[in-house]
């Protein structure tokens, strides 16, 4: 597993009454908008991108008849469910305030995003090598990647992970 | 603070039922470590979908981190498979299997 860095939380904030302020700038919330729309595409698309296998990994590793009758029943349930936590973000996205469970929403499509974006990065080990080009061909997923990693850091810290 | 899910013996088909052993075996569902969800995301997760404390979630998911896996909960297959699924939800890679 990977481990977050530590920055200020800029993102959302616990308040009193057990609700969350996001203080997130307006442009932040374009960019997450933007990027959770194309990861909505590409679930929308189903399962035939090799970078979407990681949000539907096996369930039996040792039987493949149970794992093809589980992938059958679980696999438009998965995307279904993780359609509808980008959905929930991406109307976060217009507000100020947001529940617990409005957040646990932005942590799951979060989190999609961050593994299809890993996935793609090829990223196989804790400590990733990160490319030394910031002109470079994979600059741009990298930059999604630790975007998303500090805003998934954010969130985690206000609920209290 | 809610415990693990422990299995009840009367789960625990009797030997000579061939046909009970598949449903009624105990499985276990385990969570395999991988490079990129992070460690405060995935023991947040465990607090949330099992209830665990934050410092039995924590200790499970350090087992992930340095054993490569760890078993988060057991029962019939049902609930093993509805805890994977809340897992796969969540995007944590999640397994089960027969308790050995």
């Amino acid at each position: 597993m990977a481990r977050f860095g530590s920055r200020r939380n800029q993102v959302v904030r616990r308040r009193s009454d057990g609700r969350f302020d996001l203080v997130l700038e307006p442009h932040l919330r374009e960019v997450i908008g933007s990027l959770l729309g194309e990861l909505d595409e590409l679930v929308e698309a189903g399962p035939g991108d090799p970078t979407l296998q990681r949000l539907a990994p096996p369930a039996y590793l040792d039987d493949a008849n149970k794992d093809a009758e589980y992938q059958l029943l679980a696999g438009d349930e998965l995307r279904t469910s993780r359609r509808a936590a980008i959905e929930a973000t991406q109307e976060l996205l217009a507000k100020d305030e947001a529940s617990e469970a409005e957040l646990w929403s932005w942590l799951q499509s979060l989190n999609a995003l961050r593994l299809v974006v890993g996935t793609r990065l090829g990223i196989d080990e804790d400590e990733p090598d990160r490319p030394q080009d910031p002109e470079g061909p994979d600059a741009g997923l990298w930059s999604v990647y630790d975007f998303s990693t500090w805003l998934q850091w954010s969130v985690i810290q206000a609920l209290g992970g | 603070m809610a415990s693990a899910p422990t299995i009840s013996p009367t789960e625990i088909s009797s030997p000579d039922d061939d046909t009970a052993l598949d449903t009624d075996l105990p499985w276990i569902v385990l969570v395999w470590n991988d490079p990129i969800n992070t460690m405060e995301y995935v023991a947040l997760v465990f607090q949330k979908l099992f209830g665990f404390s934050k410092a039995k979630a924590n200790k499970l998911m350090l087992d992930v981190h340095e054993k490569g896996r760890a078993v988060v909960s057991s029962g019939p297959r049902e609930k093993a498979e509805l805890d994977v699924f809340r897992l796969h939800e969540h995007g944590l890679w999640a397994t089960m299997q027969h308790d050995e």
